[in-house]
């Protein structure tokens, strides 16, 4: 399951929700992605997003890992809007009967969103506002991934 | 045909969307580029460095080099940095 929202999340609420009156999950992985501010030069974050592709793409990467790893449910939660630091940004969580696949999984959906989802950053500071920049390690990391060998592309 | 313009790209425009026309020799996503930047200083600036803009043909990534075809929305980005 996806969701873009501007509302805050409660990673406890979300994995009880998810594992709701099923026994056959083994193992479950969280990933939550925060405001930072290293040296107080960020006071607030803008999300800004492409709605509808925004949600196709995460659709698809979600897709993508359920197709690599025997999974037993996903979620992707993002959030858009003006955020401040120490806020919550992103959620995914994995579940699946052992921990390899859910770690695994958890990383390839991060790897791919960090790359592929239309989210653009912009920090705000006392030294002024500027869009946060793509970083050549995101790339890098989704590349390492190598392609299914049963995909269409 | 439907334009949209996100982040800096939007700012340097200074519009979020468009109708536009096609003009006839215009048929890649590079080839629209090369068309927006003849359309005003805003746009000129906007695909400066046009190499780093990243493309949409309704709503999937495309690369310059693509068909624009019977493509009902094309959307403009900088490199994505969500997560």
């Amino acid at each position: 399951m996806i969701r873009v929202q501007t509302q805050d999340f409660d990673v406890g609420t979300e994995i009880a929700a998810l594992r709701a009156a099923r026994t056959d999950i083994g193992a479950i992985v969280t990933f939550t992605g925060a405001v930072r501010d290293q040296d107080n030069t960020i006071t607030e974050m803008t999300l800004e997003h492409y709605p509808g592709m925004t949600e196709t793409e995460l659709e698809r990467i979600e897709q993508e890992a359920h197709a690599r790893w025997p999974l037993q449910a996903t979620l992707i939660v993002h959030r858009v809007g003006t955020l401040q630091a120490g806020d919550n940004i992103v959620l995914v969580v994995t579940a699946s009967a052992h921990r390899d696949a859910a770690f695994d999984a958890a990383k390839f959906l991060m790897d791919y969103l960090k790359t592929s989802a239309p989210f653009w950053k912009r920090e705000s500071g006392p030294g002024g506002d500027r869009w946060v920049e793509a970083k050549a390690d995101d790339e890098a990391a989704a590349t390492l991934w190598a392609p299914r060998k049963d995909a269409a592309e | 045909m439907r334009l949209l313009y996100f982040a800096w790209v939007k700012e340097k425009t200074g519009i979020a969307a468009e109708d536009v026309a096609l003009p006839d020799g215009v048929a890649t996503v590079g080839e629209l580029i090369a068309w927006l930047k003849t359309r005003g200083p805003e746009f000129a600036q906007a695909f400066d460095r046009e190499e780093v803009i990243r493309a949409a043909i309704d709503q999937t990534h495309a690369r310059h080099d693509a068909e624009i075809g019977g493509a009902r929305e094309i959307a403009f980005f900088p490199p994505v940095t969500g997560g």
